[in-house]
């Protein structure tokens, strides 16, 4: 076969039987490895520096892939184990580490996770840590939180639970008090910190007191003013450790906060919800009538307003969306989000892709579309690639690709549209600035979706039909 | 729940003594888990009256991920109601086999395996410490109690006290402490008294010797612990005395692991080096550890 015969039979039905045959080789998949995920959770933390017992060029690579989609700096240093680590364990290299990020970036928690040559060699952080305090290294009731985050077990969405419950674990012992009144939220994995803004937003309009629970929006969208602020915002350490106290704790992702939700059940002695994302206009009504059964909070009317927008928003786009062919793709809960979207507008997501995702995400998913008629040609394919995607939308073509800037070239080889949701997105400006959750998400979405449509209408248009109403 | 682990050289006996202990403290009516770490993967085979069991890592190579594993799979239930599980491992040759020990122990915790019900927890770990992998077992909030399984022979002891040294790392940071020596007699001479000051000198106690005898072969051939295959023998009453002892033991020491030299002394001491000339072949071994 010469280049085009390739170029032609990769587009067959036959090429996709064979690629989803293949074993031993995965192209593109559309995940990241934990401590990603960890140093994202921890960085979300006031004065936290996020600290990886690993080699350098690991955190390097997820230092620069953070910047590239947030376009800040993200600071994250590495204990930078060579071979000598390998072979002899790598403790020097940490307690080196905590003295060097201690000493040079004054930090007021540092958070440990590790990557795969700390992992592969066994190193125990346990007692790596105490060593450490009991060297007089870093001072004994300084707080130094961490978590074994092997790259090579699940995905970033792990790694940040596995973080955050380390944080929420150290920082809360002890602090068993009184109830405080708030509602502890825990944003999950989110690459759009405006999200967490506009969470913030509601509860404030509800008059809801609350923590948020890894808050990155400050530090990952902080102001430029001139001035280099190592630790730009984040949530306070002393309202972590308060988090004890809250009247309940809602993930509002529910595979990126399992184990840390696991752990207030056991341990905090109030509600510990998982929820999917408030994507979407019937999920946002679900999450603020939850906050409503949990703190007794009415729903003021300004949101309820808003609501309506959302809702006229819905009517005016409905026909750019309903009955559009979608195929979505990325990690699980922003997934589930997006199908739970699209049905509400009418629009048919016919392939739905992760890379990562358990036989639970699969069950639940399956009975949401089977709770729309717009969910009835939907395909499931959990732990498959982009390369396996790309065959997808070669055989069964849709309208529109959603998911983050790594579908680009599968949708220009299908010809069809991407919009840009999840992580990370390195090709587009600002969009981690726009929430996609709530009714203002909603909006968003609309809008995103929508107007994308529409302007490949004008642009496929011929003379004759470019046409200035749409 | 006491969690337990036993250490020792490979080819000591430590599969065949734990299993042996195990199946008499599940006579008293207690309720055990052994969770083997050895890539051999022998841990369990007289419990459960198998070739080998199917082992977490096994499983995990044949399904692709540890993920899609199930606990009933690779939990089985043998002998007196002992819970079974083994780590396994690579081929030899490839792979990382400390890694597959603590895959499989993450495993087992994180699918329910630790049962408030059970009573102790025992882990037959391969050889020496030799990597952070095979340290798992004595993580913080695993075993706290070491028993070193050793003989009269030199490498054995070699290796008991490489062990010590082990121990006294996580000694410092967690709770783990030595609970003593088992002599699995290999009928060296003057063996009991070797091993006897031995465990004094690393600050520990000889908690029992067991005596070869040929029924521990007949049994294991027939795939059972003597306890099971022959309940009236004397030597099933060696293995009960030593089970007595380890779940009366209240004796928990930081070990004080010697020194070559001390060693060397040692041995001369009980009549088996003459000269320095002898200890040369001691030294290469123990280089290639």
């Amino acid at each position: 076969m010469n280049c085009a015969e390739v170029a032609e039979y990769i587009n067959t039905k036959e090429y996709q039987e064979l690629n989803f045959k293949r074993e031993t080789l995965v192209i593109n998949p559309p995940k990241a490895c934990q401590p990603l995920g960890a140093i994202f959770c921890a960085s979300g933390f006031e004065g936290t520096l996020p600290f990886v017992h690993g080699s350098q060029g690991c955190v390097a690579y997820f230092r620069n892939n953070l910047s590239r989609h947030f376009r800040e700096p993200f600071s994250a240093v590495s204990t930078s184990m060579t071979e000598d680590a390998a072979v002899f364990g790598g403790m020097n290299n940490l307690i080196e580490g905590l003295q060097n990020g201690f000493t040079l970036y004054k930090p007021k928690m540092i958070a440990i996770s590790t990557s795969c040559m700390a992992e592969v060699i066994g190193d125990d952080l346990n007692s790596f840590v105490i060593k450490a305090r009991e060297l007089g290294t870093i001072p004994k009731d300084f707080p130094i939180p961490f978590a074994h985050t092997p790259s090579f077990v699940g995905s970033h969405i792990n790694g940040y639970d596995n973080m955050l419950k380390a944080i929420i674990a150290h920082l809360t012992q002890g602090k068993k008090e009184k109830k405080n009144g708030k509602i502890n939220i825990i944003p999950g994995f989110d690459p759009h910190v405006a999200n967490i803004r506009e969470i913030k937003r509601m509860l404030n309009l509800m008059g809801v007191e609350y923590i948020i629970l890894s808050d990155s929006s400050d530090v990952l969208d902080s102001p430029q003013n001139g001035n280099f602020e190592m630790y730009p915002g984040g949530t306070k350490l002393e309202d972590t450790a308060d988090s004890i106290n809250g009247v309940a704790t809602i993930g509002l992702q529910k595979f990126s906060t399992m184990q840390t939700i696991k752990l207030i059940q056991e341990s905090f002695g109030h509600e510990g919800l998982s929820i999917y994302p408030p994507l979407g206009i019937k999920a946002t009504d679900g999450f603020l009538m939850k906050i409503k059964r949990l703190t007794g909070r009415s729903i003021p009317e300004e949101l309820e307003r808003e609501r309506g927008r959302a809702v006229d928003t819905a009517t005016d786009a409905h026909q750019y969306i309903h009955g559009k062919r979608f195929a979505v793709f990325g990690d699980p809960d922003e997934v589930f989000g997006i199908v739970n979207f699209l049905l509400e507008m009418g629009g048919e997501p016919v392939h739905i892709l992760t890379a990562t995702g358990t036989k639970q995400f699969g069950d639940e998913i399956k009975v949401l579309l089977d709770s729309s008629p717009y969910g009835k040609q939907a395909n499931l394919y959990i732990g498959k690639d982009l390369w396996h995607l790309r065959s997808l939308l070669m055989t069964e073509p849709v309208d529109m690709l959603i998911g983050d800037s790594h579908g680009k070239w599968a949708a220009r080889d299908a010809g069809i549209p991407l919009v840009r949701i999840g992580y990370p997105i390195f090709d587009r400006v600002n969009l981690h600035r726009y929430p996609t959750i709530g009714y203002q998400g909603v909006i968003n979405l609309i809008t995103w979706i929508a107007n994308t449509f529409i302007d490949e209408v004008d642009r496929k248009s011929d003379d004759a039909h470019f046409e200035l109403l749409r | 729940m006491r969690q337990i682990a036993i250490y020792g050289k490979g080819g000591i006996g430590k599969s065949t003594t734990t299993q042996n202990t195990v199946a008499a403290i599940a006579e008293m009516g207690k309720k055990v888990m052994i969770v083997g770490c050895d890539p051999k993967a022998d841990s369990t085979r007289l419990i459960l009256h198998s070739k080998a069991q199917t082992t977490v890592m096994d499983l995990a190579r044949e399904k692709g991920t540890v993920e899609d594993l199930e606990l009933k799979d690779v939990l089985l239930t043998g002998y007196s109601g002992i819970k079974c599980s083994e780590s396994g491992g690579p081929e030899p040759g490839v792979g990382c086999a400390g890694r597959g020990v603590i895959t499989a122990i993450n495993f087992l915790e994180e699918n329910g395996a630790y049962t408030k019900d059970l009573d102790f927890v025992f882990y037959d770990v391969l050889g020496d410490v030799v990597c952070g992998g095979f340290a798992m077992p004595i993580r913080e909030g695993k075993a706290q109690e070491i028993y070193i399984v050793t003989s009269g022979e030199m490498m054995a002891m070699y290796a008991a006290n490489n062990i010590a040294k082990g121990i006294l790392k996580y000694a410092h940071s967690g709770g783990v402490r030595l609970g003593g020596l088992i002599c699995n007699s290999r009928q060296v001479d003057r063996e009991y008294e070797l091993i006897d000051a031995l465990a004094k000198r690393l600050g520990t106690k000889l908690i029992h010797f067991i005596p070869r005898d040929n029924v521990v072969q007949r049994a294991e051939l027939r795939r059972m612990t003597v306890i099971e295959y022959s309940k009236e023998h004397p030597q099933a009453d060696e293995y009960r005395k030593l089970a007595k002892t380890i779940v009366d033991n209240k004796d928990m020491v930081v070990p004080t692991p010697i020194t070559m030299d001390e060693l060397k002394a040692l041995l001369m001491e009980y009549g088996f080096l003459e000269k320095e000339s002898d200890m040369i072949g001691v030294a290469e071994a123990a280089q290639a550890v």
